[in-house]
């Protein structure tokens, strides 16, 4: 295979007002043609500045301090700019991730390809033209002739990613850098535009750089891999020698902490803790401010609410699953679960594990904690039309499920599928239009008719996806932890109420010093570790997760998931755990409800569901997730 | 101490850009001495030109000290009632200046909270609010402020037309630039409205008004104070445009406006110095409000970064 | 598609429905219109007639109805001031407003537009700079004092063009213009100048603005790595893009250009809409107040159909939304 590119010690850095950053250190990259080389690392690795650098456009004020960029002999980090932009597009070609913002939305896709052809190729607007249909054919479009005239916005997610591709491969590129090409698209469609790319790359001969912080889809299609952290390489090879023999202590932690869809681990072990607090930091504290304060004063919460139950035990009870479709299900043995742990809980009696129950237990659920049944939420658009009837959108249709407290519940579906609804018709943002729900053996009512101080407000709460809107950027994280303990009362005394934010820091593992400073000091990782710290002085005994970890890097994310799993057994915290992320749902959740479109495929518990799914549905989404499947697990 | 001021413009990024941008800080020295200046008018000034028993109309068109025929107590000069025109300058920059950050203020006041509620609330009030700033839009500043001119002129008695003219001006002014503000805060608080952190609040049971003051007006005080400065630098110029066509400021209390009307009578008959010192100060002062309302929209402006 | 533009059309007809309605209580609250239209030796008795005649003591509602019906009928009610009939008066003046209004926003839009262009994509450079500021000043000045220093350079010290005035016109009809002669094109330049450059200043921050935005947008960053030349990329696709922002403002301005005709019209005494309407408030002249408002706002109505319009042509995304319902 001949070597297309060949970057040698390459070195990027950006002016910024705290002195100049160091982007790239000493970068060495090598691909041939018909190779696919992915690039993984977690973010600020420095992924796409390599992309950006190879392409000649790094954002200014970035430059190229040392190194070379040797495409196809010629050093690529000599040229003009004129003479780049000729390479561009031409010789070598680019995609992003989101296919939505990377077509111009006011040219037709016809016209955006065949001037793309004609920018570098001599051809007639109709030999173009024929090009354009046949590129798009190529890359699996259906109805080409047609829709060729369409514009972007008509196109779905995974069809304009095609486009995109199109775009790429139309001017006959030998090297192609495609920056997380699948992360903007669901599952399903993901695994159909990797095969795509890894087929033009065999049957084309073009080289590939595939980025990308997600290690399942490396492992799915790429040849070779090279792991960066922080501008730096850490490690480069064979892609099955790299991920399943790492050499490098990172690589090796870094693989440690990807959730693992085939089998459920504990905890997530020998991961790379990635906080680097200032001595200054870690010495500040509060008199008397510690993790054991703040979990006593929580459990102190759920003493009083055990005393007033008749049943003290919190075992995990058994699933007792409504029927679907026919088919019966026999309830499952609850899961074995006894691990010491490093925060002295009190008043949670350990888990005993039950054998397996070849007997059906009574359907009749006892103690759920969350009921929910036929549950259906419609959203109305705006205006009605002249001529009647509102058009509806069935955000969730009939859905029923019972949650056990103490209990994980995994749900799972792809984007559009209604979790995250769900879990706003839970917490009382949105209403639904059928159906009711049932906290602790109580009515929950809607949201619209909870009254301010319902007491269900605070027993539930949330968690968030986002940790860069889920914080008030312009409040102390002492002010957004303290505003629900002030809020419901919990404490008044306000060296009380600062002992206590103290406590809750040191207890997710931040900083008490933290607490001076402002949201936007901190990474998501550290943000969301704060989210959760708020949810929790509430003394909740109902968390929802919604897609919790879901923006944060790999290792965060294990650290995360170690976190909540951690509370969670400390406190006997019900959880509701969305996810689009299966590995990660395997890892957390002790049973699993798959949605679809708005609609339940399918409840079981986890071992079960990921074993043997029944839907054929939940069998597609466990097939298609890129995984490291056929890895070996390293220890 | 330098340590600390450098610790602090780390740590905010607006003091930063500011601390690097010597236009800005051009800008806001004017803009200081400006608003100095006249606040301390009566201290300043040699004579108090509002005063009419101290004006001599046989003073007046004296041109500035250093030409020919001048008077030493009239440093640049006098206009057509013999009012010094330093002090005239002062007092009139102070009036201006008055009646433009109370128009402001009571732009913003009603604006924002009729944005935030509106941005906030959605539905029929905001649809309502739309429908009435599409009505106001579709008459311009100007336009506006003249017609609520003309109105209090209709129905106010004569004898009080004076001493309410001020009070009428400001209101006029506000009125006509409240819209802005209300289209700004929604607009921010739209954006803000979805944000998980306002979801936590609704979900916690917050009452919407600690939602909107204590969570969300913090987080949309960026671009309000862009528009509070630009708008400032127009309510300004809308008053010296009203004073200058007559309907503004009342004639014996002459603002930058008036000053520049009565300039221009005289112009073509050599006394330059009516018409050029003020428009001098108008303009300086307004371009200075123009080039720190310039800086904090680029300083707020995430993607220019 | 049907359904948008009625949807506009009726919420234009909404606006104008308001807007008559202040005028309206204009007329009626504002003074006493009897009052204003007869002499002190009126008897009461005669007064009282005509009181009767004009229909003041009919209900509100009624009056109000007959008021938006003369007001489509085209009739205005008489001055005040000069007891003509505020139509003719307006119709007298229209050309002169129109023209200037039209010539102001050519100057603004040509110079406008391609300096807006020219400034993003060139940051940084002198020229660029040197545009800049010079349009910070021209935001800064007043339109009066601009119409001032004009006069003063151009009139009086070189005495090239004239200072006040609108000679040179030539009748068309009902329409004098002053579009056919040297000396009509000499006295209408300073005035368009004077009212374009606010306008000019506004449309080339806001064009800045929005291509600096556009240019670190996904597809321009995609389009660049595709290699699409640079004339293309910035036209074609940069451009393009700001387009529809870009429509709404001239829009709006169109509105500041005849608001501002006011101003300008002061200065130069041109004799157009806005220096009747000066003298309006002056005058307390009602009629003349509440007509002006409701033709501006007529005005303002149409040019936001027709920003609509617009939008329709260039952005297939409001197309489909349209046909959507």
């Amino acid at each position: 295979m001949t070597s297309l590119l060949n970057i040698v010690d390459l070195c990027v850095k950006f002016p910024t007002r705290f002195g100049e950053f160091t982007a790239l250190n000493h970068v060495n990259l090598d691909v041939s043609a018909g190779e696919i080389h992915g690039l993984v690392g977690e973010s600020g690795a420095g992924k796409s500045t390599v992309g950006a650098a190879i392409m000649g456009l790094l954002q200014s004020p970035g430059y190229v301090s040392d190194g070379e960029i040797n495409f196809m002999g010629d050093n690529l980090t000599a040229l003009s700019d004129d003479a780049y932009h000729k390479l561009r597009g031409q010789r070598i070609s680019m995609i992003f991730q989101d296919p939505q913002t990377s077509l111009n939305p006011l040219l037709t896709v016809a016209n955006q390809l065949i001037e793309t052809i004609r920018q570098h190729a001599d051809m007639s607007h109709n030999d173009a033209r024929k090009r354009a249909v046949e590129l798009l054919e190529v890359t699996g479009l259906q109805d080409v002739e047609n829709r060729i005239d369409e514009y972007p916005h008509q196109f779905s997610g995974g069809m304009r990613q095609r486009v995109v591709i199109a775009l790429a491969l139309c001017t006959n590129p030998e090297l192609i850098i495609a920056d997380e090409p699948t992360t903007a698209l669901d599952v399903s469609v993901q695994k159909q535009i990797l095969e795509l790319i890894r087929n033009l790359c065999t049957e084309r001969n073009i080289g590939i750089i595939l980025i990308t912080h997600d290690i399942g889809v490396i492992n799915e299609i790429t040849d070779r891999v090279t792991v960066l952290r922080s501008g730096r390489v850490i490690e480069t090879g064979d892609t099955a020698t790299v991920l399943g023999e790492p050499e490098d202590d990172y690589t090796r932690a870094l693989m440690a902490a990807v959730p693992r869809l085939d089998k459920r681990l504990h905890r997530f072990k020998n991961i790379v803790s990635d906080d680097e607090f200032s001595a200054e930091d870690a010495s500040w504290r509060i008199d008397d401010a510690s993790a054991d304060y703040a979990s006593e004063w929580l459990l102190e919460q759920r003493a009083l609410q055990q005393s007033k139950t008749s049943n003290h035990k919190s075992e995990s009870q058994l699933l007792e699953v409504p029927q679907i479709s026919g088919t019966s299900r026999a309830p499952i043995a609850s899961l074995s679960d006894g691990k010491p742990r490093n925060i002295e809980p009190r008043n949670i009696e350990p888990n005993n594990s039950k054998p397996n129950n070849s007997k059906p237990k009574n359907s009749k659920p006892r103690q759920a904690i969350l009921s929910v049944s036929e549950l259906a939420v419609t959203f109305y658009s705006g205006q009605p039309s002249w001529f009647g009837k509102k058009e509806g959108f069935k955000a969730l249709s009939d859905i029923s499920f019972h949650m056990q407290p103490g209990t994980v519940l995994g749900v799972v579906g792809e984007s559009g599928s209604g979790k995250s609804t769900l879990a706003k018709a839970i917490v009382g943002l949105v209403d639904p239009s059928a159906g009711n729900m049932t906290f602790r053996s109580e009515t929950l009512p809607p949201g619209s008719a909870r009254t301010r101080s319902h007491p269900v407000r605070r027993q539930i709460q949330m968690v968030f996806q986002d940790p860069y809107s889920s914080l008030n950027n312009r409040k102390t994280v002492e002010g957004i932890i303290s505003e629900p303990i002030e809020f419901y009362g919990l404490a008044t005394n306000k060296q009380e109420i600062r002992k206590l934010v103290a406590s809750v820091l040191d207890l997710v593992e931040m900083p008490q010093r933290a607490m001076l400073k402002y949201p936007h000091q901190f990474s998501g990782g550290q943000r969301q570790r704060i989210a959760v710290a708020r949810a929790l002085v509430a003394r909740p005994e109902f968390l929802i997760c919604d897609e919790p970890t879901s923006a944060l890097d790999v290792s965060i994310q294990a650290q995360m998931l170690n976190l909540l799993k951690d509370l969670q057994e400390a406190f006997g915290l019900s959880i509701l755990f969305i996810s689009h992320n299966l590995a990660v749902i395997r890892q957390m959740a002790d049973n699993v409800v798959v949605l679809r479109n708005g609609r339940l495929i399918e409840a079981a518990e986890t071992e079960q569901f990921f074993s043997s799914p029944a839907d054929p549905y939940s069998q597609m989404l466990l097939r298609e997730t890129p995984s490291l499947r056929f890895l070996q697990a390293p220890i | 101490m330098l340590k600390a001021w450098h610790r602090l413009a780390r740590e905010n990024e607006l003091l930063y850009l500011f601390l690097n941008n010597r236009v800005a800080q051009l800008a806001a020295l004017i803009a200081l001495l400006t608003v100095g200046g006249a606040a301390l008018s009566p201290v300043l000034s040699p004579t108090d030109p509002y005063d009419i028993a101290s004006i001599d109309i046989m003073d007046s068109l004296v041109p500035p000290v250093w030409s020919d025929g001048s008077d030493e107590r009239f440093f640049i000069g006098t206009d057509d009632q013999g009012r010094d025109l330093l002090s005239a300058i002062l007092y009139g920059t102070r009036l201006s200046l008055f009646v433009g950050f109370l128009s402001i203020t009571f732009a913003s006041v009603l604006g924002v909270s009729v944005g935030l509620m509106a941005g906030y609330f959605g539905g029929r009030f905001d649809a309502f609010v739309m429908r009435i700033a599409d009505v106001q839009l579709s008459l311009p500043a100007i336009l506006t402020a003249l017609l609520i001119d003309g109105i209090a002129r209709g129905i106010l008695p004569r004898e009080q037309h004076d001493s309410l003219m001020i009070v009428v001006l400001t209101f006029a002014i506000g009125l006509s630039l409240w819209v802005n503000f209300a289209r700004t805060a929604r607009a921010s608080t739209f954006v803000e409205r979805n944000k998980e952190y306002v979801q936590a609040c609704e979900i916690m049971g917050m009452h919407p008004v600690r939602i909107l003051l204590v969570h969300i007006l913090p987080n949309i005080m960026g671009p309000i104070l862009v528009i509070l400065t630009v708008d400032l630098a127009v309510a300004v110029l809308l008053e010296a445009t009203l004073s200058f066509l007559g309907v503004g400021v009342p004639p014996n209390q002459p603002s930058l406006g008036t000053l520049i009307r009565i300039g221009t009578e005289y112009m073509f008959s050599g006394e330059w110095w009516i018409v050029i010192f003020p428009s001098a100060m108008l303009i300086t002062m307004i371009v200075s409000i123009n080039v720190l309302g310039d800086f904090l929209r680029d300083a707020f402006n995430p993607r220019l970064r | 598609m049907l359904s948008f533009i009625f949807r506009r059309l009726l919420q234009s007809v909404f606006v104008m429905l308001a807007v008559s309605l202040i005028a309206f209580s204009l007329f009626r609250f504002v003074g006493d219109p009897v009052a204003q239209m007869v002499g002190q030796e009126t008897s009461i008795e005669d007064q009282e007639n005509l009181r009767e005649r004009l229909g003041l003591n009919d209900s509100l509602t009624t009056q109000y109805f007959r008021f938006v019906g003369n007001l489509t009928k085209g009739e205005f009610g008489f001055s005040y001031r000069t007891r003509q009939p505020v139509s003719e008066m307006l119709l007298n003046r229209m050309p002169a407003t129109l023209e200037l209004g039209f010539v102001s926003l050519i100057i603004s839009l040509l110079a406008g537009i391609p300096a807006g262009i020219y400034t993003a994509l060139k940051r940084g450079g002198v020229i660029a700079n040197a545009i800049l500021i010079t349009t910070l000043v021209g935001i800064s000045v007043p339109t009066f004092v601009i119409g001032i220093f004009l006069i003063y350079l151009f009139g009086v010290e070189l005495g090239w063009l004239p200072t006040f005035g609108r000679a040179g016109t030539v009748q068309l009809g009902w329409w004098q213009t002053s579009f056919l002669t040297l000396e009509g094109w000499r006295s209408l330049l300073l005035p368009a100048i004077t009212l374009g450059v606010y306008q000019l200043t506004l449309t080339m921050r806001l064009v800045r603005a929005e291509m600096q935005d556009v240019l670190k947008t996904d597809f321009v960053k995609f389009a660049t790595a595709r290699g699409i030349n640079y004339r293309s990329l910035y036209l074609n696709h940069a451009f393009r893009n700001t387009l529809v922002p870009v429509v709404t403002i001239i829009g709006l301005q169109l509105g500041g250009v005849i608001a501002f005709s006011i101003v300008t019209e002061s200065v130069f005494q041109w004799p157009g809409m806005g220096l009747l309407f000066l003298d309006s408030i002056r005058y307390v002249d009602i009629p003349v107040m509440s007509v002006y408002l409701v033709l501006i706002a007529l005005m303002f109505v149409v040019i936001n159909l027709m920003v609509d319009m617009l939008y329709f042509a260039i952005d297939p995304r409001v197309r489909l939304k349209a046909a959507h319902g």
